[in-house]
């Protein structure tokens, strides 16, 4: 990472403010990428501006098209000397500059002949980005990627409307980075090293300091353990009974010889932290459907790496773990003297370590079992970045890690989505049938432009004078439209007006906001980090609303 | 002058927005092809701030039709910049961020004339603010927000307790931290400002000091002992040289000594980055977050210059972390706002309580959450500082006012205070309300803690 390429500018300090949200790993992902773009509108220039400034490997831009005086007025990444000239070729050269580290290519050809003459092309980026595509090209496209499980993001601005849609078979991701997530004590089921920690300090015989130095952590232990002696065994459940512990953890503070309590920070905290800390311990949903998932039940030589792990979580879960993940190994800081609250904290980082190394030998047997990769034994003790077999120990420990965390996104083809029989009526019915209004019904919109496209040659309201006529027009393809799709309703007629306004209109501050959006999403799929959406977004510019749903 | 420097074509997108009127446009909206030459050639904007934010505001303006826009930034091109502030290159590390951007837009958009302040916003007064139609700030600092914010405010004219409408200069505001952001519009006078919302900044925590001196337990608390404890004791790169977040030789010491005291305390997870982080206060920064909230300020600008559109009313919280996610909502502004609300101001106290307590409640109340508030009141005719913090010898001689307490400093009930303070551009006045101690119930406004 530290070296020193492109740019001759240490990356470490290029890339600091970055690296603090994706990590090192995240950032060679992304360098090894191959982002492909086709066409090169303003759109198109503001998401590859986004990836390329942190890095992407190479970019490689597809546009027949030829630089037009409107295409310079709202693209940054285009010259006024340039009109007339391959758009493919302009972009690439200005976007080039933003950034030594990153390779740009350019083939001054369209889609469609693409397409025609080489469909093998895309198969060798690692993400394609297409802007603007004719719903020919854009299902043809789409069916060539979905074969070869390339994601494909799909976007387009219209007016104050911007969309983009993800398609992509199978997502995987270790490391979502949750905003907000409970942290993993284990209260409720508390494991051997926790309770020998715990049992083995005594509160009565603590000098004043020390008792108002114990971590809240363990307080709240000792006090449950008195609590269940009382309660057959059981934890606190309801706000009620979460109250009568709050009230014996607070006549836990000693007082002084005047009876008056002491100020003890740590018994505070323990009070604080009852809600939130005293939860059952369980596998989450999320983690649950994945071990429910037939490519976890039916592991074999040809699995991603993730189910490997999934399967192996798995059995931990049912055999070592007797029914829980395996720990994280992670406390938040809390009042306490730094010697004990590091040996709490070890505490905690050990039986994680067993944990995983449980897994890690459950992982070596799995993947033996499947004649993948012959395992080296490696000590963890003197390693942890070792290889086991075909993943490695790091690998396996940030996969414990986010063990709560993981997260699967399939989404549906763009085949399916445009499939007369297989389109989600019932998803579109209920926005067609919102009282408000919703931003959803812009899809519903720009698949209507496309329908007056095929029909007229031309997009609704391209001249002025074409406005207040093409109202009716547009309203009756969508007539058409929503006939075909099956449904009965209709579009809002304020709706169809703001369409026939915008005229495909492509204004920068639009197609700037989904070029801030979309390069996002690209680098979620690239280093496998952070959600990205399933799978169709609007954004609604004119209101500064947004929408997703799954098409 | 419009149509100098342009092309065929070049402004087809905007104008189809500007030369229609749609359901959703504001009411007073008459579609004219004049409108874009009014942006061109008369609508002054103000971009504050030539960082993240202000690179991509400045793009985002100049295509949108804007022509005569000012950006002011009192910082420098560093290298960490280079990964989303896309107007600057390496060579042009160390150079102001304002020249630079304002250059580089210029050569790239004919006709558009960026004019750079390489400047403190402080550096300038009403006559400079008042001369712009709107602001837009893209900064890292909520002072420096809270200052535009109260500058504005300033220049509201009341006749007869109506706004003058012609007062007002709407302020668009854009923060980005990592994968979050927000963008909203602030209506002086007329809608929420940054003060009546102060409660959605999240307070800054700092680790206690006797965390940090006695008892660490996290690589953080080890690198603030260093940073705050051990550096000025030791002064490592002579006497009164202080601490260079950007020099390597720096970090380098914190982190070795740093490493020191962890080892002593068994504290683990101690790194170059975590140290300069820490040091520096750094906030993550990705070009993606950056764009999307610029764009949508620009949006609000083009959509108020032109009233193409009604406005976004008036805040949008923005996250994609996990899919995309946008909550947009009217913030309410308060009736009792420090700086918009237009009406008096009181600080309720007892004879008993002291100057100190009363500094302390205008730091701590959420309401105010002041940074180092400097008292003076007048009497009889004159103005007599009570306390001031921010110049050295002023502080040394009014030190001693604090202990006293409100009586003994002879304030009365019905006096008027004035505060200054970093977060608004000149001093705010409050009513003194003494109470005496009965009168002071439990369910009082303003609880002094001690
Ligand atoms: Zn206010």
């Amino acid at each position: 990472m530290a070296e020193t390429k492109g740019s001759g500018l240490d990356k470490n300090n290029k890339y600091d403010r970055q690296l603090r949200l994706w990590g090192d790993h995240g950032q060679s992902a992304l360098e090894a990428a191959r982002v492909c773009l086709i066409n090169a509108t303003a759109t198109g220039t503001e998401i590859l501006k986004n990836v390329i400034l942190p890095g992407i490997g190479s970019f490689t831009i597809v546009d027949g098209h030829k630089v037009r005086g409107e295409d310079v007025g709202n693209n940054f990444f285009l010259l006024a000397d340039s009109i007339g000239k391959s758009r493919a070729q302009v972009a690439t050269e200005l976007l080039g500059e933003l950034n030594d580290d990153v390779t740009g290519n350019f083939v001054e050809e369209s889609v469609e002949t693409l397409l025609e003459s080489n469909p093998d092309y895309f198969s060798t980026f690692s993400v394609v980005v297409a802007i603007n595509l004719h719903e020919k090209a854009l299902l043809q496209l789409g069916g060539v990627l979905w074969e070869k499980n390339i994601p494909l993001l799909v976007c387009r601005c219209y007016g104050f409307i911007g969309y983009l849609r993800l398609a992509v078979r199978e997502h995987t991701i270790v490391e979502s980075h949750p905003d907000s997530a409970l942290e993993d004590l284990r209260l409720d089921r508390p494991f051997p090293g926790l309770q020998t920690f715990c049992d083995s300090l005594n509160m009565e015989t603590m000098t004043k300091k020390e008792h108002g130095h114990t971590p809240w952590l363990v307080l709240l232990y000792k006090y449950v353990q008195e609590w269940k002696k009382t309660h057959d065994g059981q934890i606190p459940k309801n706000y009620k009974e979460k109250n009568m512990l709050k009230e014996m953890i607070r006549k836990g503070i000693r007082q002084n010889e005047e009876g008056v309590p002491e100020l003890e920070e740590n018994f505070d905290e323990a009070v604080t932290h009852v809600n939130s800390a005293l939860v059952t311990t369980r596998i989450p949903s999320e983690v649950q459907a994945l071990f429910d998932d037939p490519c976890c039940t039916n592991i074999n030589s040809e699995s991603k790496t993730f189910w490997i792990l999934c399967r192996a979580l798995h059995d931990f879960v049912h055999n070592e773990g007797n029914g829980d993940l395996p720990l994280r190994g992670t406390i938040p800081d809390m009042t306490s003297d730094s010697e004990r609250y590091i040996q709490l904290q070890n505490v905690y980082r050990e039986q994680a370590a067993t944990d995983m190394t449980a897994i890690r030998n459950r992982v070596h047997a799995l993947l033996q079992s499947l004649g993948r990769d012959e395992p080296v034994f490696v000590d963890p003790k003197v390693s942890h970045s070792s290889p086991c077999g075909a993943v490695s120990d790091n690998e396996i420990k940030t996969f414990c890690r986010n063990a709560a965390f993981l997260r699967l996104v399939r989404c549906r083809s763009l085949a399916e989505e445009y499939g007369t029989n297989t389109v989600n009526k019932d998803e579109l019915n209920m926005h067609l049938e919102s009282e408000e209004g919703d931003d959803l019904l812009f899809y519903i919109l720009l698949r209507g432009v496309d329908r007056f496209y095929d029909e007229y040659n031309r997009y609704p309201g391209r001249d002025n004078s074409d406005v207040e006529p093409d109202i009716p027009k547009l309203k009756t393809c969508l007539t058409k439209l929503l006939h075909d799709w099956g449904l009965s309703g209709t579009v809002k007629e304020d709706y169809i007006h703001e369409m026939c306004r915008y005229g495909a209109s492509e204004v920068h501050s639009i197609a700037s906001y989904m070029g801030g959006v979309v390069a996002q999403e690209v680098i979620k799929i690239l280093t496998t980090q952070f959600v990205p959406i399933n799978n169709t977004y609007v954004y609604n510019g004119f209101l500064q609303t947004s929408t997703t749903v799954q098409l | 002058m419009s149509g100098d420097m342009d092309w065929s074509g070049r402004w087809n997108h905007i104008k189809r927005l500007l030369e229609r009127t749609g359901p959703f446009a504001h009411p007073d909206f008459e579609p004219s092809s004049e409108i874009l030459g009014f942006m061109q050639d008369s609508c002054k904007i103000l971009v504050i701030g030539a960082g993240g934010l202000g690179c991509e505001l400045l793009k985002d303006l100049a295509l949108m039709g804007f022509r005569d826009i000012h950006v002011i930034d009192m910082d420098t091109i560093d290298v960490s910049n280079l990964n989303r502030q896309f107007l600057f290159r390496p060579k042009d590390v160390g150079s102001p961020k304002a020249d630079v951007a304002a250059t580089f837009v210029n050569a790239r958009v004919p006709g558009c004339k960026v004019t750079a302040h390489y400047a403190k916003i402080q550096d300038y007064d009403e006559p400079f603010y008042s001369g712009f139609h709107i602001l837009v700030c893209g900064l890292d600092s909520i002072v420096a927000r809270r200052w535009i914010n109260g500058m504005l405010i300033g220049l509201l004219r009341y006749e007869d307790g109506q706004l003058d409408q012609s007062s007002i200069i709407p302020l668009v505001d854009g923060g980005t931290e990592g994968f979050k952001g927000n963008a909203r519009v602030v209506l002086p006078g007329m809608t929420a400002c940054v003060e009546c919302t102060l409660d959605l900044y999240p307070p800054q925590i700092n680790f206690p000091l006797c965390t940090i001196a006695h008892t660490p337990r996290l690589p953080e608390h080890c690198i603030e002992y260093v940073r705050i404890l051990l550096w000025p004791k030791e002064e490592p790169f002579g006497a009164g040289v202080g601490i260079d977040g950007d020099d390597p030789k720096h970090i380098n010491w914190i982190l070795q000594k740093s490493q020191d005291r962890a080892e002593e305390y068994n504290i683990i997870g101690i790194t170059y980055r975590l140290t300069q982080g820490v040091v520096k206060r750094i906030i993550p920064a990705v070009a993606s977050t950056n764009a999307v909230i610029a764009a949508a300020c620009a949006t609000e600008v083009f959509k108020l210059a032109s009233s193409c559109c009604q406005p976004l009313n008036n805040y949008m919280n923005f996250n994609d972390t996990e899919g995309v996610y946008t909550y947009t909502f009217e913030a309410q502004k308060r009736e009792d706002c420090l700086l918009c609300s237009n009406a008096p101001q009181t600080l309720t106290f007892t004879e008993s309580d002291k100057l100190q307590d009363v500094i302390t409640f205008l730091i701590e109340s959420n309401t105010y959450q002041m940074k180092s508030p400097g008292i003076t009141t007048s009497a009889h005719g004159k103005n007599k500082t009570l306390y001031m913090q921010t110049v050295k010898s002023i502080e040394e001689r009014t030190r001693e006012n604090l202990k006293k307490t409100l009586k003994e400093l002879g304030l009365r009930s019905g006096q008027e205070l004035y505060v200054a303070d970093v977060t608004t551009p000149s001093a705010v006045t409050f009513t003194l309300n003494l109470a005496s101690h009965m009168e002071m119930g439990a369910d009082s406004e303003n609880t002094v803690a001690n």
